[in-house]
């Protein structure tokens, strides 16, 4: 184009253009597809009413239970991990490194695959499901909540710990009573994030081997599709985890921006 | 280790042979290969006010910071009312119990109101009950004027009342001495007659007090004495009217010169 347009034709031109390829993929996505098919496997009424109300009672239920003790472990382990990290102690530093990067690099499959096989080979006596999910789910949140709780650690102050100390508390008081409180409110919104994660991570529970009463959203999803044919169920089960997460990522942004304003 | 247990006991709440509040001989203190401090040879009587003034990068501050050990002496001793801080023996954090701090940063605990901000250490290390170190934190705001903030959070305050509630956590320890690095040089200016008022009331009331500052007026009026620093090393000291008003040593002249008249200061040639 020799010729240059106007500044204001020109950005009418592009804006027109920018919303005719949009208009254009919808239409041949929509003129190709085959809406008959896509309904009756995704959006079949009487498929889905079966799935109530055990989807909720039974599924959604236990994908909260798993996360929140796999969360609730992951923390603990997480902090004291983090602790480690910073010790003035060199092996706990290696021990604490060589996990993170350890359970950080392999893939939470892998790791569920492992427990589910070798928990029953370890201890021959019959050890509790909960316990098992609890440790699969929480060692592997460990590793990343450990890397934010330090970095949340190292983010309060120097003045803080001077000041605590200057007071006379030990190195211990001071971190429990002044630097952790603190460095907890700084990871807050990340930390939700990881039991986000978390929670979607509950999936992979079903590798360690459940009975029927201890099935979660996907277990449930996909034992529900071989049973009817039909996806309907996993539509289901992933509204459900949205009906959690969604909330979860909403805390977040607020978290964030509460954090922003007091800065 | 008989030696090392009797020290434990030695608090700075027991009386000492000599009346020194503070006794530092011989203090070297490197950060790397830089040495801040080179032989400081320095003592402060009890009820004393010492006022420690000089160009920054002088070591006044790491000075202080020696005599509570938050920062370690590279060589040399410190004694705080008899008991040697520099001992590796020593039970420091029990020491420091006797020592009020305050920080040019304020340093107040963000996450507790200012009366948890009082009361904390006096519970978690003096092993206070709660309603006594509550009527500790409160008579110790009102020292320092500020009985009306005690639910506020820090970040409400301005910078001259936290640093107002940072000497009445000191205080609330109940210290034997004062230690005050740069109290009022993160403050507006129009904030800084408050805090000074404070600290002029304690010298008054007898309070050991080691203070690292620019205020030449303060150090003029409230100084017992003097010491100027200058490359890690006391250059002079005296009473006030001796060294700010009649400096012998031609550095801290020209200091002197620039500090109470910034105006006049001449780039050099």
């Amino acid at each position: 184009m020799n010729r240059r347009l106007p500044r204001r034709q020109r950005i009418r031109l592009i804006r027109t253009a920018q919303y005719g390829v949009l208009v254009l993929v919808v239409l041949v996505v929509a003129m190709a597809a085959n809406w008959g098919e896509i309904q009756r496997a995704f959006f079949d009424v009487e498929v889905a009413k079966e799935q109530f109300p055990e989807i909720v009672t039974t599924a959604l239920g236990n994908t909260i239970i798993y996360t929140v003790i796999g969360f609730a472990f992951g923390l603990t382990l997480g902090l004291i991990l983090a602790l480690m990290r910073l010790s003035q102690v060199p092996p706990y530093r290696w021990l604490a490194v060589a996990y993170i990067e350890f359970f950080r690099g392999v893939p939470a499959l892998l790791v569920f695959i492992a427990f589910g096989y070798g928990v029953p080979l370890a201890f021959q006596v019959a050890i509790n499901q909960y316990v098992t999910v609890m440790l699969a789910l929480g060692l592997v949140g460990a590793a990343y909540m450990a890397e934010t709780i330090r970095a949340g650690i190292q983010a309060v102050p120097k003045g803080q710990m001077e000041a605590a100390r200057s007071l006379g508390m030990s190195q211990p008081r001071a971190m429990i009573s002044i630097v952790i409180p603190q460095a907890f409110r700084i990871v807050l919104p990340p930390l939700t994030n990881e039991l986000i994660l978390l929670t979607k991570d509950s999936s992979l529970v079903y590798l360690l081997g459940l009975s029927l009463g201890q099935y979660e959203l996907a277990k449930f999803g996909r034992d529900a599709l071989n049973q009817h044919q039909s996806m309907t169920p996993i539509l289901i089960a992933g509204l459900l985890y949205l009906v959690i997460t969604l909330p979860l990522g909403h805390l977040v942004r607020r978290l964030e921006a509460r954090t922003a304003k007091a800065r | 280790m008989a030696a090392s247990i009797k020290k434990k006991d030695g608090g700075p709440g027991t009386p000492a042979e000599s009346g020194e509040a503070i006794q530092i001989e011989g203090l070297h203190k490197s950060f790397g290969d830089l040495e801040v401090l080179k032989g400081i040879d320095l003592s402060v009587k009890r009820g004393e006010v010492v006022c420690v003034i000089g160009p920054s990068g002088s070591g006044k501050s790491t000075l202080l910071r020696c005599v509570n050990l938050l920062e370690e002496p590279t060589s040399g001793k410190v004694s705080v009312a008899g008991t040697e801080v520099t001992d590796p023996d020593v039970d420091i954090d029990r020491v420091r119990r006797g020592i009020g701090m305050v920080f040019q940063a304020f340093n107040l605990f963000p996450h507790l109101t200012v009366l948890e901000n009082l009361g904390i250490a006096q519970r978690r290390v003096l092993g206070r009950d709660k309603e006594l170190a509550e009527r500790t934190a409160r008579h110790n705001l009102e020292r320092v004027g500020l009985t009306d903030k005690e639910d506020a959070y820090p970040a409400k305050l301005s910078g001259g009342q936290q640093q107002r509630v940072a000497i009445a956590r000191a205080l609330s320890m109940e210290p034997e001495l004062m230690l005050f690095d740069e109290p009022t040089s993160a403050l507006d200016p129009e904030l800084v007659g408050d805090v000074l008022a404070v600290m002029r009331k304690l010298a008054k009331e007898g309070m050991t007090m080691l203070v690292v500052t620019h205020e030449m007026s303060f150090a003029r009026e409230v100084a017992d004495r003097v010491v100027f620093m200058d490359e890690g090393v006391i250059v002079e000291q005296g009473t006030p009217d001796r060294v700010v008003g009649d400096p012998q040593h031609p550095r801290t002249r020209s200091f002197l010169a620039r500090v109470l008249d910034p105006a006049a200061a001449q780039l050099p040639e």
